[in-house]
């Protein structure tokens, strides 16, 4: 298969489940959605007739009154579309359209720092935190990763070699949002050493807001890479002790060339395609568990949006950051797998 | 294969540890009620426990400075006049509860109640008193119950707070003790060791009498129990709501191997089904099928399973249903690319040309030889299961009715736990959590070694 191939059915792949998602999210959350929005409307319409006396007083009785009202509110209804349920095929394709232009419309309840109730502006202000926490602690996570797994894996059988397995599997059986708990519970309370809310209490954009953002990252930090370097290790470990068998790593050694230079300048060369492709899925894997640890640390990025909006249903917001959480999602594997093309000239010449 | 577990010791330690696990569901299911379990959201099955009590091995680690918490509710009853007496001479008849209360510790206990329902004719006279270990006796209540003209029944508390008990302790240790004690608590005054502002350790011997005179039937304490408010209690302590833990954490083993187990039987099952399925037909069916393996497989899990929980229901059964739907795509992946390999085999072609039908040969040749493959992987996706349904109860999106370890974990983080240094509170259920993922992966690791063989150079 041609890459150029390889990439369009990829890339079809992707846009498939994309729409999946954005289907299947719509479908979940549209007739709350619907109940939401003619709920709004009967209350626009009777607020208005309410609040004017002189509209109210015009009628001789009750029942007129009410049968005015309900006239009215059948026919905002069916000026907004609501008059069709929301899975007829035109208001599915509309609300589906308009969330893949990116229009995700105003939010019910949350609102951004800056105060606009667009969804896209919210999710503008919480991406890049989310972006800043879990890239800094994937790169953190992979230089310890590699460096331990690496030497693990040069000397398997070790004393490093087994402490760095034993740390890998007992650490990958932990939640990380309950070590988060701990590490609030030490390092904020018992030991006031970090903060314990994550999120700082400067207003963007005043003085010393990118020092304090820093200061209260470091906790959810410390967490994320304590508990993802371990397995990253051992996958790299077990990688370099499949490489350190072949046949030119000995060829390398008789050749004297140092054990270092062999295991850092070689052998993990040959082990990079695998382990860049985990990183990336770690990456993506913890996107989805962005919900938990932020609402853990009370970081204000994605996670904590979306948990927020579940919370109080705030349906735009939810259909808006899943969409945009899918599309991150599936960009960092797609990322994964071009870049396991690169670096591996098997697959470059495809 | 089995041999293979046992000479590895990680797959022991993971058989014994899930061996112990297995053990203490069995005995929540015997020993802890059903019906306590049910009322785990009821506040009013856990009054008579103390708040955010510490547990009582951590309060005896600690020197036992803390006062312990005491239900007692199996008293010595005796009646006067005894069995041998003649009934009708004595002119008064009585029914008396002893409890003994053995003081070990260093901190006054908070309050002491005692609760009883009583059967009477007439007004019967209740007579709390109590004999500390320095032999002193004090009178803590005689008060007469509600006049009732035929048989009734009678329910009440006694609170050391109750004016009544205080002005009683308080004149009775102006006579005992040189030092007055004007304004002090009751059970400040009958727990402390007189003149001093220390606890009198020892046995206390509460004395509980329902006095009856003349006819009619002889009063009778159908029902008695004495709180003695502290703050250790139990084997695990208690939380805010006054919910004993140790409940909630032997209760919730039983739970999360129930996610987790058929969570990974369901999914390594379905994915095993779909992948050898796929393999083995192969062309448009293994293309349209691996496509659709594709979407599910980058559907991002964590975010849909939480609007489903949202939306659809939180039922734990329905919970797994939805676990499922994701769990099976990973090993769809692998088990087609090794039923492709497997097919190639020559025996399986022999099958085939022989005549065989496609599922016959799929059950009979195929599906064995993925056996320790799928296993191991059962073995594998058990923790992933329990973390995540324990994540979405910690999010407060687990069952209401079922108290799993991420419920408890959902209450303490709302409750402050951590600002208040409840440990008791958030370590345990975690390190539940974290056992019985542990526990599986090392069997995991272990099979893992007999259906990849190649490992075992490692």
């Amino acid at each position: 298969m041609g890459l150029k191939r390889y990439v369009a059915t990829r890339l079809a792949t992707m846009f498939g489940v994309l729409m999946v998602t954005l289907l299947l999210t719509i479908a979940l959350v549209g007739s709350n959605m619907d109940a939401i929005l003619k709920q709004g409307v009967a209350f626009q319409v009777r607020s208005e007739i309410t609040g004017d006396p002189a509209a109210a007083g015009g009628f001789s009785s009750a029942e007129e009154l009410e049968r005015f009202v309900e006239d009215r509110i059948r026919q905002r209804s069916a000026e907004l579309g609501l008059d069709e349920p929301w899975h007829s095929p035109q208001r599915l394709g509309l609300a589906m359209y308009r969330v893949l232009v990116l229009d995700f419309g105003h939010a019910t309840f949350l609102s951004s720092d800056s105060g606009s109730t667009s969804v896209g502006d919210i999710l503008a202000e919480r991406l890049p935190r989310t972006a800043m926490l879990f890239t800094t602690a994937i790169a953190l996570m992979s230089a310890a990763g590699v460096l331990l797994g690496s030497l693990a894996g040069s000397r398997a059988g070790s004393i490093p070699d087994r402490l760095t397995s034993a740390f890998a599997v007992i650490s990958s059986s932990f939640p990380v949002w309950w070590i988060g708990m701990l590490m609030i519970f030490v390092f904020a309370f018992s030991f006031e050493i970090f903060p314990a809310r994550a999120t700082p209490d400067i207003a963007p954009g005043d003085d010393g807001y990118a020092q304090a953002l820093l200061y209260h990252m470091a906790l959810p930090l410390i967490t994320l890479v304590l508990i993802g370097f371990g397995s990253l290790a051992y996958i790299v470990r077990n990688f370099v002790v499949g490489v350190m068998q072949e046949d030119f790593v000995a060829a390398k050694r008789t050749m004297g060339i140092s054990r270092r230079r062999v295991v850092y300048g070689h052998a993990l060369r040959n082990a990079a395609p695998p382990v860049v492709t985990m990183v990336a899925l770690s990456l993506s894997g913890s996107l989805g568990g962005a919900i938990i640890t932020e609402a853990v640390f009370d970081w204000p990025g994605m996670g904590r949006l979306y948990f927020e909006a579940i919370t109080v249903m705030d349906l735009p917001v939810i259909v808006g950051s899943t969409y945009v959480l899918t599309a991150f999602f599936l960009a960092s594997i797609f990322a994964a797998d071009l870049m396991y093309g690169r670096l591996d000239p098997r697959v470059r010449a495809g | 294969m089995l041999a293979e577990v046992r000479r590895s010791w990680i797959g022991m330690a993971g058989v014994c540890m899930l061996a112990a696990l297995a053990c203490v569901s069995a005995a929540a299911v015997v020993l802890v009620p059903v019906e306590t379990f049910q009322d785990w959201n009821n506040p009013g099955r856990w009054i008579a426990l103390p708040k955010t009590a510490v547990p009582a091995w951590a309060n005896w680690m600690d020197g036992g400075r803390l006062p312990e918490h005491a239900v007692l509710d199996e008293p010595a009853s005796w009646r006067l006049p005894g069995a041998g007496d003649p009934r009708g001479t004595a002119p008064v008849s009585a029914h008396v509860h002893r409890f003994a209360l053995d003081v070990d510790y260093d901190g006054f206990p908070s309050d002491f109640i005692y609760e009883f329902t009583a059967r009477y004719e007439g007004s019967p006279l209740l007579r709390l008193e109590v004999e500390r270990p320095d032999g002193l006796r004090m009178v803590l209540l005689s008060s007469s119950l509600p006049f009732s003209e035929g048989p009734a029944e009678h329910s009440g508390r006694v609170f050391s707070a109750d004016a009544a008990v205080r002005k009683a302790a308080e004149l009775q240790s102006d006579a005992a003790f040189a030092l007055p004690a004007r304004g002090e608590a009751a059970e400040r005054i009958v727990f402390s060791g007189g003149g001093s502002r220390e606890v009198l350790k020892g046995v206390y011997s509460f004395t509980a009498g329902l006095y009856g005179a003349g006819g009619g039937a002889p009063p009778e304490l159908a029902e008695s129990r004495l709180i003695v408010g502290g703050r250790a209690f139990g084997a695990m302590g208690t939380d805010d709501l006054r919910r004993d833990l140790a409940v909630g954490l032997v209760w919730g083993t039983p739970l999360a191997l129930l996610v987790g187990t058929s969570v990974a039987v369901g999914s390594v099952a379905a994915g095993l089904a779909y992948g050898v399925y796929a393999g083995y037909r192969g062309k448009l069916t293994d293309e349209a099928m691996m496509r659709l393996n594709d979407v599910v497989y980058a559907l991002p899990a964590l975010p849909f399973l939480i609007i489903l929980a949202v939306t659809v229901s939180s039922s734990i059964f329905v919970m797994i249903g939805f676990l499922m739907m994701f769990g099976w795509v990973g090993i769809a992946k692998v088990s087609r690319s090794m039923a492709l390999q497997v097919r190639t085999r020559g025996y399986v072609e022999a099958a085939e040309m022989m005549g065989q039908r496609d599922s016959r040969v799929i059950l009979r040749h195929v599906v064995p030889q993925l056996l320790p493959y799928a296993l191991a992987s059962v073995a594998i996706s058990v923790p992933a299961a329990i973390t995540t349904e324990a994540g979405l109860s910690f999010l407060g999106l687990g069952d209401p009715s079922f108290p799993t370890w991420g419920q408890i974990l959902h209450d303490a983080s709302s409750y402050g736990a951590a600002a208040r240094g409840l440990w008791w509170w958030i370590v345990p259920p975690g390190m539940m959590i974290a056992l019985t993922g542990l526990s599986f992966v090392f069997i995991g690791d272990a099979l893992d070694r007999v259906a990849n063989p190649r490992l075992r150079r490692r």
